[in-house]
């Protein structure tokens, strides 16, 4: 295994992993102040993904396909907190489940309907298919792209929550939200606005995604399930702590895919480690997320009883 | 609406199921007798999560894992030439109580949102562990080389199976009926309603809540069983994620915490999605939306259609108040 190989892996886990923050960030926030169960968050960034390739298939450009995905995103995402959010954030976690599952399988069939079941490519344009020359190694520049995205987020994000007023209340909603709308502030408003954020930050990870994947029907329901490990490792509520798990999946299942098997032959039979290699792979960051919530029931960085 | 009137709607469906299989055949219609089948096995799978879900409060998403388990305890041995019906009993309620036992008792170390993701995390990782192992079909699936085979009496046939579970849901019924009102049954009930309080009784609400897991996972792996011997087949995609959310429907569907109610669920939802399949292609668009509804309207008027057929007979005061509720939240006040 080469350095440069390494550190192409390392990259490729750090993409991943920023990814998984778009799409954790708008999730642990409704989760952790509206304590709000959305399993329909990965048909957002679904939405996000065709609303970028119908969008960049007609114009060819990138730019206007990011924007058309966050239109479409922040759409859907108000619509459905019209409709189902604000009418269950004070039901019971089963009522969420409910509604959300039966919503991820309108979704999914209705992006079959209109797209049918075949996947649909996007392609990148001239200016972002190149590679970047990176010590002594290239690496592709749309990645690079993935990565700055992400890590812009990620601070725009620590300013909105610790340094803005509508962080401040957004925290304070968090841990009393009696409390917050007895001080006069339009609670559901907030709440409103809240989950249409996460639904942008959903569709903005989709049209990222888009060109990386395929888009298809039912591609937000895998990638749901590992930003949720996320939002447990992380501490539910906490976009300080989902952005450092996600950094850690994201490094951790790369890693693993690429490197688990070849490890494994180092100490075991070649035949079991090419058996046992993948295997161990796919399942690490469910190992992982097993191993902090025996060691951390509440996630490694907890939002509650102190300002995340 | 309590007690002597559900006895004969009870005795009625009973026949009815019983009916089934000859009516089938006098049809000559075999899809009659697989689909009754597969809704016989749905229903032990969600009088099983039942347990967790309705007595415990315990919101499950990954009981579709146990149902695997107990698919791959079939097919795995009879892979390598075992067909004993025994040892793949053997193997699925040890693996089922071992899985059970583990991923609850992490899991239990939380509450709430936590506890449903885990569970759900949990059952991906044996959805990941059967996609990847390649030598058994992976994703593709693994047909069962030979049925369970116990004796004089062999899963060989889809009528086999029927009858099986026809026998195996009659007597669970009964079984999960006397269950509620054990001691077990009441302490469970307590646990779900406030830990704190049950433990100030001299309960212990996790051992407590873990027996219930590992036994409604159990009672899943057996209905994952009898599902690999109807099909002669089974697949990773039996652990998605998407099964574990269509056995919480069924238990929802059918009135939850009810002893019943599961068993009408199963039976609604599979009805349903069999009626829908044959007006339209996109039946999961119409679906979709309908369980989002039944959701956003309340679970009560959904549950108070299988109300009549599961009531329950002794209801303690809370119960009756969540059964008939106006508030819309039926079951898991967990706190």
């Amino acid at each position: 295994m080469s350095l440069t190989l390494f550190i192409a892996q390392l990259l490729n886990g750090l993409q991943f992993g920023v990814l998984l923050f778009l799409l954790a960030a708008g999730l642990t926030l409704v989760f952790g102040i509206m304590s709000f169960i959305n399993l329909a968050h990965g048909s957002l960034y679904m939405v996000g993904a065709y609303a970028a390739a119908v969008a960049g298939a007609k114009t060819g450009s990138f730019a206007v396909a990011v924007a058309a995905a966050l239109i479409a995103g922040v759409a859907v995402g108000a619509l459905l907190e019209r409709l189902a959010a604000s009418r269950l954030y004070r039901r019971d976690h089963l009522d969420h489940v409910l509604a959300t599952f039966g919503l991820v399988m309108f979704f999914n069939e209705l992006a079959r309907m209109i797209w049918g079941p075949q996947p649909i490519f996007i392609s990148l344009p001239e200016s972002l298919s190149g590679t970047v020359a990176l010590l002594g190694f290239s690496y592709p520049s749309y990645r690079f792209l993935i990565i700055a995205t992400g890590l812009a987020v990620a601070m725009a994000s620590q300013w909105l929550i610790r340094r803005t007023r509508w962080g401040m209340l957004i925290r304070a909603g968090s841990s009393n939200p009696d409390m917050v709308s007895t001080l006069g502030v339009n609670i559901g408003l907030l709440n409103a606005g809240l989950f249409t954020l996460g639904a942008a930050l959903a569709a903005l990870a989709g049209a990222m995604a888009a060109p990386i994947l395929s888009v298809q029907s039912g591609m937000g329901d895998g990638v749901l399930i590992t930003t949720l490990v996320v939002i447990v490792i992380g501490g539910i509520g906490s976009v300080a702590g989902a952005f450092c798990a996600s950094l850690l999946v994201g490094v951790v299942d790369t890693m693993g895919r690429s490197y688990l098997t070849l490890l494994l032959r180092e100490v075991a039979d070649r035949d079991v480690a090419n058996a046992a290699g993948p295997a161990l792979a796919s399942m690490l960051v469910y190992l992982l997320m097993a191993i902090v919530l025996a060691w951390r029931p509440q996630g490694l960085f907890p939002a509650t009883g102190r300002p995340s | 609406m309590t007690g002597r009137g559900t006895l004969p709607l009870r005795a009625g469906a009973l026949v009815a199921l019983a009916a089934i299989p000859l009516a089938a055949m006098a049809m000559g219609e075999s899809f009659y007798l697989a689909f009754g089948a597969r809704v016989l096995i749905y229903a032990i799978a969600a009088v099983g999560l039942n347990i967790a879900l309705g007595f415990g409060g315990m919101v499950s998403l990954g009981h579709a894992l146990f149902l695997g388990l107990g698919m791959y305890s079939v097919a795995l041995p009879a892979h390598f030439g075992i067909d004993s019906g025994w040892i793949h009993l053997a193997l699925t309620v040890a693996s089922c109580a071992l899985a059970g036992t583990l991923t609850g008792w992490i899991s239990l170390r939380t509450a709430g949102i936590a506890f449903i993701m885990i569970t759900l995390a949990f059952a991906q990782m044996g959805f990941f562990v059967l996609v990847s192992l390649k030598q058994f079909g992976g994703d593709d699936g693994l047909a069962v080389a030979a049925p369970s085979n116990f004796g004089r009496f062999g899963l060989d046939s889809p009528l086999a199976v029927y009858i099986a579970a026809f026998a195996m849901l009659l007597g669970l019924l009964i079984w999960t009926d006397r269950l509620r009102q054990s001691s077990f049954g009441m302490a469970l009930r307590a646990c779900r309603q406030s830990g704190r309080r049950a433990a100030s009784l001299g309960i212990m609400p996790r051992r407590c809540l873990l027996a219930a897991y590992v036994l409604s996972a159990v009672i899943c792996g057996i209905a994952g069983l009898l599902l690999a011997n109807l099909n002669a087949y089974v697949s990773p995609s039996t652990m998605s994620w998407f099964v574990s959310g269509e056995l919480i429907v069924m238990v929802v569907l059918g009135g939850i915490g009810s002893a019943f109610g599961p068993a009408v669920g199963a039976l609604v939802y599979l009805g349903a999605e069999e009626v829908l399949k044959s007006m339209t292609g996109h039946w999961m668009a119409v679906f979709g939306l309908l369980i989002f509804a039944m959701a956003l309207v309340g679970r009560p008027a959904a549950a108070r259609l299988a109300v009549d057929w599961s009531r329950r007979p002794r209801a303690v005061g809370a119960n009756r108040r969540v059964l008939s509720g106006t508030t819309g939240t039926a079951g898991t006040e967990r706190k």
